[in-house]
């Protein structure tokens, strides 16, 4: 199999990847939405014809809310970005929106956060991962409870993990990107994917290390076995499967990606990444990882019998 | 033979039924809905505020004047009457639902959430429900009391009026009505309150204890009316006098009679969306399901021939539950909620991939179709399984500790990979059982092979 031929190189392409991911996160940072930091959004479509940009900062700065960001969004609207917003500073924000108006608009939404939500969403979100996190990992040790040779248990479910962890890190440096480019905000969605893609990526693993460990039961009774080449067998065996399985999903994704509803956009973007990332892990990860570390542990036997 | 012909039959028309009910029940797609039995009438899907356009009100709820055994009271208390305020409007459909504090919610406090479908006005919605006032009786503090007292710089005296009171327990929770009089001779209008069994307890306490001293009618923090007590009243009537116009009276009992708030509440988050938002919304939703599932069902078919359409068809079967479930429990749908359930439609035929894949490689090794597939089902099994488990953790975690927004999602989510492992390994094999006429001939490990692969 020639996957576990040049492992070292598909480990190497992961390593890169997740680099890279873990620089972009560095270099642009996160762009953290109302949902967690507070704040308020609201977005207007004018009836007739959208007043210019300068135009309306300069009347916004006015207002004295701070620093109010203007997008252009459609052909006739806006998205304004402010602070959380009480109900007579709504009803200001709008007026001034509407030019006193003489400038007919539409609210699509408003979406005001008080800071308090934020911080409590924020705890929420990170107990949840970290729980979700446990719960895969115990599932990890229970899956593989039986497997014990050559390769212990522990370190299939460490393997796993940290395939885990390269289908997560990727999707995020994504995101971080498309952040900076596109002004996609981190809100609660961007958490439900990362858990989503924790459980997807997961399951995908499960599928091919049970192959292994299924060839491995079978040919327990011939001594020695190379453990590379069952492994190198299982894969042939199991990885058009395993793409396939994730291919319906990701065909699901796409569907949601460019016909679905556009608050889920960014959302099945980052699902559809980490179904991918999840797949290649499976098969160019884990797989090769648990050679070479069968292969490491076989080395310092070697040694001391020399 | 016959046996299971009857039995995939008998499914068939179950799911055939469930579909049914799932379309005749839905007022868009049928044209005279109005005239339908009551049953198919009273499910069509719930809609989430994101798609059916309307607001969503986080409010904070300050208890700090409640004691410790009775927030959970007070707040139900606060939850009616609000129920009551927005009932009162109109509004169809509105949900109040009190979030306690504690770890599992990870909030810090009691909180209020309010969804009122269809009011996209925030300004008249935060109206209805925050107007209504907060009714508090509160006596004059013990002499000695250290009174605040400000100096401004003309050299004018102002006395904090808030530290020569003291609160009592008698609120607007105790008041069974209010009217709305006019005194005989000023003819002012004042408003005369009555209170129930347990406020006029109290009330005959309060009046008793404070003879000859002010008792405070304060209305939303401020004192609206300090009265002396000359004796003590036993039925339970006072009479708020301050120097209203009767517009401003009428108002007054008004709110006071829809219910006075047992605590005070301040609005921390509002959320709006209008209902064209909504309704695109819903539309790219049903595009986006009908496009995954068509591109699911091809690659099914083209992938694994013969079963790889018994399994759409088993797919078919699966959406009709699951659609069928939306609506009988119901599930309110969001944009995230219609995500998961998109999402589970992959995932459902992901069981199916993985048998399929089995009998192939059983077939390979020279099997019979026969013992292929069941070699196939029962030797997947293992995988099915694990591979479900992960993701029915994680959907049973964001369940818990979700959002609103977030529970739509792991509801959808975890709905479907538990009928989906049904539907993908039940029903399909059921299905398959009925081919097994079609005997060992070419055609028949054609219909049963890979069509891409050899």
């Amino acid at each position: 199999m020639f996957i576990i031929k040049y492992k070292k190189i598909f480990i190497g392409i992961s390593v890169a990847l997740v680099a890279f991911s873990l620089l972009s996160m560095i270099v642009f940072g996160f762009n953290v939405g109302i949902d967690f930091k507070g704040g308020a959004l609201t977005e207007v479509v004018y009836k007739t014809e959208r007043p210019a940009q300068d135009t309306l900062d300069k009347s916004l700065i006015a207002l004295g809310f701070g620093s109010v960001v203007l997008q252009p969004t459609g052909d006739l609207g806006y998205i304004v970005k402010t602070r959380d917003l009480s109900d007579q500073e709504h009803t200001t924000l709008l007026q001034t929106l509407s030019q006193n108006s003489t400038n007919p608009l539409t609210e699509m939404s408003f979406n005001s956060v008080g800071p308090t939500v934020g911080q409590e969403l924020t705890r929420k979100a990170i107990l949840a991962i970290i729980l979700i996190s446990l719960a895969i990992i115990c599932f990890i040790a229970f899956a593989f409870r039986k497997v014990s040779k050559p390769v212990s248990s522990w370190r299939y479910g460490l393997i796993a993990i940290v395939s885990l962890l390269h289908d997560v890190v990727i999707p995020i440096g994504l995101f971080v990107i498309l952040s900076h480019y596109y002004g996609a905000e981190l809100d609660t969605l961007f958490v439900v994917a990362v858990l989503t893609i924790l459980g997807l990526s997961v399951s995908d693993t499960i599928v091919i290390f049970d192959r292994i460990r299924e060839n491995l039961r079978n040919q327990n009774t011939i001594a020695k076995v190379n453990f590379g080449e069952i492994v190198g067998k299982s894969l042939e065996q199991s990885y058009v499967r395993s793409i396939c399985t994730s291919l319906t999903v990701i065909l699901v994704l796409l569907a949601l990606f460019f016909f679905g509803p556009v608050s889920t956009r960014y959302f099945a973007l980052m699902l559809t990444a980490g179904m991918f990332f999840g797949t290649y892990s499976s098969i160019f990860l884990a797989s090769p990882l648990l050679v070479l570390v069968e292969e490491w542990q076989k080395k310092p036997a070697r040694n001391t019998k020399a | 033979m016959w046996k299971k012909i009857v039995l995939a039959l008998i499914i068939l028309v179950l799911g055939g039924g469930i579909a049914l009910f799932v379309f005749k029940s839905e007022p868009r797609l049928n044209k005279n809905f109005s005239t339908t039995y009551s049953f198919l009438k009273n499910h069509p899907f719930r809609l989430g505020l994101d798609l059916s356009g309307g607001t969503h009100l986080i409010y904070k709820a300050d208890i700090s004047a409640v004691p410790a055994g009775q927030v959970g009271d007070s707040m139900n208390a606060l939850r009616d009457v609000i129920e009551r305020r927005v009932n009162l409007f109109g509004v169809s459909e509105p949900v109040v639902q009190v979030q306690h504090g504690g770890l599992v919610s990870g909030s810090t406090g009691e909180r209020l959430i309010v969804d009122l479908p269809g009011v996209t006005d925030v300004k008249q919605a935060i109206e209805m429900i925050g107007q209504t006032p907060l009714l508090e009786f509160k006596t004059e503090a013990p002499t000695g009391t250290p009174q605040n007292a400000t100096v401004d710089k003309d050299g004018k005296v102002t006395l904090d009026m808030s530290s020569q009171f003291v609160s009592t327990e008698l609120t607007g929770r105790y008041l069974q009505k209010a009217i709305l009089e006019f005194d005989t001779s000023t003819r002012e209008p004042k408003v005369s309150l009555q209170f129930n069994d347990a406020g006029t307890k109290l009330f005959a306490e309060i009046t008793k204890n404070n003879v000859g001293k002010m008792v405070a009618i304060y209305l939303d923090g401020a004192p609206i009316s300090t009265p002396v007590v000359r004796e003590e009243i036993p039925n339970g009537q006072a009479v708020i006098s301050g120097s209203f116009t009767p517009t401003e009276a009428k108002l007054l009992v008004g709110r006071l009679n829809s219910g006075a708030l047992p605590v005070p509440i301040t609005l921390l988050s509002t959320q709006t969306i209008g209902a064209i938002l909504g309704d695109s919304a819903v539309n790219a939703g049903v595009k986006a399901a009908l496009i995954g599932f068509l591109l699911v069902v091809i690659f099914l078919i083209l992938l694994y021939r013969l079963p790889g359409l018994i399994a759409s068809l088993s797919l078919c079967i699966f959406i009709s539950i699951i659609l069928a479930l939306f609506k009988l429990m119901p599930v309110t749908l969001t944009a995230a909620g219609i995500a998961g359930f998109i999402i589970s439609i992959g995932i459902a035929v992901d069981a199916n991939v993985l048998i399929f894949e089995r009998i192939k490689e059983e077939l390979r090794s020279g099997q019979t179709i026969h013992d292929s597939i069941s070699a196939g089902f029962s030797r997947a099994w293992f995988s099915i399984r694990d591979s479900n488990i992960s993701n029915f953790i994680t959907a049973i975690i964001l369940f818990w500790f979700g959002t609103s927004l977030i529970k739509g999602f792991a509801l959808t989510l975890g709905m479907g990979v538990i009928i989906s492992m049904f539907s993908a390994i039940t029903i399909t094999r059921i299905f398959l059982g009925v081919f097994s006429f079609i005997g060992e001939g070419k055609v028949a490990r054609f219909l049963f092979n890979s069509g891409l692969a050899k």
